[in-house]
């Protein structure tokens, strides 16, 4: 029996070039992998057997004539928020079940180009709105680590396929946690690059100023890999930043010696909605760790921290209000049967089509840039913005990088909030400034509390993913918690 | 209008839509041509796919530049995109991106002539960039509309003009000059038929001598100048109608029926939406720079004002003439054809302005589509010229070429109307009036000039108008010695 599912991307890369594996081999293990074993978690929407397929013979011809680049054959799971031509493209909404994409994701022809085959596309909170997975249209995804508890969210279906090694990595998106804290609940690895490092074009918008994608993976290094591919300036993304793209797997042996971390004293605050115990002693171990390997803790002040959960909660559901008003029924997507006339079609499509988490924020947002609101809540909301991101940047001045947890709390139990909105949007408490300041930042596993994976969360400054992904990466070198299997997921 | 001016000012705000004539469409490489198969001319971006992403046409944003510098505005270092929200089925993304708080062009003013010769400036508030929404079908869909996004995207300039004008004329004197500037600097077409080029008018009333301005109407969607003055006219005598009756103006969008001839209520204000505009986070801040400025400012043409005094410093035309002429590109261009041909720039411009005119007024059709080109136009004036035709004879033969009867030449040839220079046969027609009118003579001789404006009459009468009129004068005149 084949353990392809113990390797990571770097040695699988490694495997395919020197002809050790072929891809048709690797892809059709993780396809009978999550043939076997995904009816347990529920990571995918859409599973691309034949075209995978195909694209892995066309990898293995590439690696035949040699020069292939270095992913060339891997292959991977795409989240279902990117755009792929020729397959459905739902974003977890029954508004999009009937959606097949016309054209690719820039992030899609990206690692394309960079030789990755796709498995499939997988499941997520319904238009990246959730914390927890619960509002996909095709169901929750289960944690592998306890099939009772939710994987978080939104990129939940990669993180858990990632996890069970359903596939050795996977694209996410974060747009106020939507990668890290996934990653975190689900043990894995996974990095939201700067604002602009990635194009967003082809990527389903939910809130366009805060959307970023990244790869989840098992580790630092098979991250870095991955973004070297997905990362660049895109002439179609008026947002992407024209800026060169590192070789981010170049620096990841450069020691930690002198490197000052930032603690700040917001995060560690044991006020309500803060850190678990159980999560602060695995995280205190960390950083001595860290300690340990020569780096410095300084405590520092994000003052404008607590600002954090209300300005999202203001400019992330404005954004979307006026991004999901495309969904309308009239030229894709869900229609209502027999709509008797225009505002009918339009609201029963909507209405219809759109899950509860959805039109809640479509209705805060609306009504956050309505006439005599705008003032008081979007504009005042992007005021605050700046005071986050000034925070930040004056932290910066002080510190290398910034470590936190990177949730109050392992993951919650599949139920336990999703009647409870104000309690959901907390469980991102620690992972919304960063989105609101358009910094990168990670969440790397560091042990387990009461059996589930904890995540730590590492942030950096603009453009800084290289010195993140070194920093995670040696942290990884002497640690093994980023290569543990969840118990029923080994084999 | 009578009912206008005795007891109440009217008080005219245009707002202008010109379609920028970029090849694409202002965020997506879509063709912008007109009159293609509907949803052919419609990227992924146009149709608003998911996920997709605008991206600003450059040529977009250098044509609102030379807007603004040609009419003296101030262009901004910053300005801003921003979502105006609203359903329509021809709205793919449900939000059209326009421009609000932060325009790319500001205040300005353009002048224009009033018919008492004087002028008069309309202060222009702003011009901004946005994006045309494509077309609802609904014909030939029984019980259903049709959607064609060809012209979703398509750039426009909304032009806004301040409350300064004071009557329909004015408003349609404002509309040309926009109209003739917008193609001097090659921004836009100016076809109205294809709707490049169209207007909503706010109007209101008020007793003269008020300060405030009384409540205004906004006419929606009006293609044609001719429409303009009317729907004004038309809503200003409702508007009148109504206070006077004892009624009050509501603020509301009306429609005007040009069949009908009336304005209807389309929605009241209350009714109004909300548009929800914020700033459009997909796009970044447009940064004109001044060196920017500079090089747009250096781009522009000769426009029609400095055009105007050219003619009547360099050509010697009346300010009127220069003033008609210039007020369209299209009718300067035919003129400075016409005149390159026939040298002789005044009777160009009295021809063109007079009888040239008069033809495409009454025909309602614009100097580029003149039944007679330049070429020809300059071929019949060259024959005034040249004597073989009088001009009085000239304007049948420019009718006969209008009807399509062909060349200046082949008509004079054709009909006969070569004008008689040869003196022998004009002389036998004079001595003929002068035998007939033995008294009358008398009377010339004796010192009577009036009588001979009656001779040379008689004689032209005599000759169907071909006689040379001078040579006519001079015979007459040699006879009375």
């Amino acid at each position: 029996m084949s353990n392809y599912h113990t390797k990571s991307v770097t040695e699988l890369s490694a495997m395919l070039q020197t002809g050790e594996v072929s891809s048709v081999e690797l892809t059709r293990f993780f396809l009978d992998r999550i043939k076997n074993c995904d009816e347990k978690l529920n990571s995918f929407i859409t599973v691309c057997e034949g075209l995978a397929l195909a694209q892995a013979k066309e990898s293995d011809e590439r690696l035949k004539a040699g020069n292939a680049p270095a992913l060339t054959g891997v292959p991977i799971a795409h989240k279902d928020i990117f755009c792929t031509r020729g397959v459905k493209t739902s974003c977890a909404s029954k508004m999009l079940d009937n959606f097949i994409s016309p054209y690719d994701a820039t992030v899609v022809t990206n690692m394309r180009a960079a030789g990755v085959v796709m498995l499939g596309k997988t499941n997520m909170d319904e238009f990246a709105m959730g914390s927890s997975n619960e509002t996909s249209y095709y169901g929750t995804v289960k944690n592998p680590w306890n099939l009772k508890a939710v994987p978080g969210g939104s990129s939940g279906g990669s993180a858990a396929a990632v996890s069970a090694r359903l596939a050795p990595a996977a694209t996410g998106t974060d747009t106020g946690g939507s990668i890290r804290q996934p990653a975190a609940f689900c043990g894995i690895t996974g990095i939201k690059p700067t604002y602009g490092r990635v194009s967003r074009f082809g990527m389903i918008a939910f809130a366009s100023s805060l959307d970023q994608a990244g790869p989840m993976g098992q580790s630092a290094s098979d991250c870095a890999l991955l973004l070297n591919a997905m990362a660049g300036f895109d002439e179609k993304d008026s947002t992407s930043i024209e800026k060169e793209v590192p070789d981010y797997s170049a620096d990841l042996n450069k020691p930690l010696d002198g490197l000052r971390i930032g603690l700040p004293k917001e995060y560690f605050a044991h006020a309500e909605g803060g850190m678990n115990p159980e999560v602060e002693a695995v995280i205190n171990a960390a950083l001595e760790q860290y300690k340990a390997m020569g780096a410095e803790l300084v405590e520092i002040e994000l003052p404008n921290s607590g600002l954090s959960v209300p300005v999202y909660y203001v400019v992330a559901p404005a954004e979307c209000s006026a991004n999901l008003s495309r969904f309308d029924g009239v030229r894709y997507g869900y229609r209502c049967e027999d709509p008797k006339d225009l505002n009918d079609l339009y609201t029963r499509s909507r209405g219809e089509g759109f899950g509860a988490e959805v039109k809640r924020r479509i209705m805060v947002g609306a009504y956050a840039l309505s006439s005599g609101y705008y003032d008081a809540y979007y504009l005042k909301a992007q005021q605050l913005r700046h005071l986050i991101s000034d925070d930040f940047k004056k932290a910066y001045e002080q510190v290398d990088v910034i470590m936190a947890p990177a949730t109050p709390e392992t993951a919650f139990n599949i139920g336990e909030k999703s009647d409870d909105p104000i309690s959901m949007y907390l469980s991102d408490i620690f992972t919304i400034a960063v989105n609101l300041a358009g910094i990168p930042a990670m969440s790397i596993p560091v042990g387990f509390a009461k059996g589930m994976p904890v995540g730590m969360q590492i942030m950096g400054n603009y453009f800084e993913e290289a010195r993140l992904l070194n920093v995670a990466h040696q942290y990884q070198q002497v640690t093994d918690w980023h290569s543990r299997l969840p118990e029923e997921f080994k084999s | 209008m009578s009912f206008a001016t005795e007891n109440w000012e009217v008080v005219i705000g245009l707002e202008i839509h010109a379609q920028l004539a970029t090849k694409s469409k202002i965020f997506s490489g879509a063709s912008t041509a007109y009159g293609a198969e509907p949803n052919t001319q419609t990227s992924v971006v146009d149709i608003a796919l998911p996920g997709v992403l605008p991206v600003l046409n450059k040529e977009a944003v250098h044509m609102a530049v030379k807007f603004g510098m040609a009419i003296g505005a101030e262009v901004a270092d910053r300005s801003v995109f921003a979502r105006k929200n609203y359903f329509y089925p021809d709205l793919p993304k449900g939000y059209q991106i326009s421009q609000f708080d932060l325009p790319i062009v500001g205040r300005g003013s353009v002048d224009i002539e009033l018919e008492n010769g004087e002028t008069k400036t309309i202060g222009v508030t702003r011009a901004h960039l946005e994006e045309d929404a494509g077309k609802s079908l609904h014909e030939d869909f029984a019980g259903m509309t049709g959607i064609d996004l060809n012209r979703a995207g398509t750039p426009l300039l909304e032009i806004v003009s301040e409350p300064d004008m004071r009557s329909a004329k004015e408003a349609v004197a404002y509309m040309r000059k926009i109209h003739s500037l917008v193609q001097y600097i090659g921004i836009c077409d100016g076809n109205m038929q294809e709707g490049s080029f169209r207007c909503d008018a706010n109007v209101s009333v008020r007793p003269r001598g008020q300060k405030e301005f009384g409540t205004r109407a906004e006419l929606k969607n009006i293609n044609s100048f001719r429409f303009v003055e009317r729907a004004i006219n038309i809503e200003v005598e409702r508007q009148i109608d109504l206070i006077e009756d004892g009624g009050t103006v509501v603020q509301e969008t009306r429609l005007y029926d040009s069949v009908k001839n009336e304005t209807r209520s389309m929605r009241s204000k209350e009714e109004a939406n909300d548009y929800r505009y914020f700033p459009d986070p997909d796009l970044l801040p447009v940064i004109i720079t001044e060196e920017y400025r500079q090089q747009v400012r250096g781009e522009l043409p000769e426009l029609p004002d400095q055009k105007k005094k050219r003619y009547m410093d360099e050509l010697g035309l009346s300010a009127y003439d220069a003033g008609v002429i210039t007020s369209s590109l299209a009718l300067s261009s035919y003129f400075e054809k016409v005149v390159q041909k026939t040298g002789d720039a005044k009777l160009s411009a009295n021809w063109i302005t007079g009888e040239l005119s008069a033809r495409l007024n009454r025909e309602e059709i614009e100097i580029d589509k003149s039944n007679v080109d330049a070429e020809a136009f300059s071929l019949l004036l060259a024959r005034i010229k040249d004597n073989t035709i009088s001009g009085k004879i000239a304007k049948d033969v420019l009718d006969a070429m209008w009807n399509g009867d062909g060349s200046a030449d082949e008509v004079i040839e054709s009909k006969g109307l070569k004008q008689i220079t040869d003196t022998s046969a004009i002389e036998a027609y004079v001595d003929e009036v002068i035998a007939k009118n033995p008294a009358q003579f008398e009377e010339l001789k004796s010192g009577k000039d009036k009588m001979m404006g009656f001779f040379v009459g008689q004689v032209m009468k005599m000759s169907q108008g071909k006689a040379n009129p001078a040579q006519v004068n001079e015979l007459i005149r040699s006879k009375m010695k």
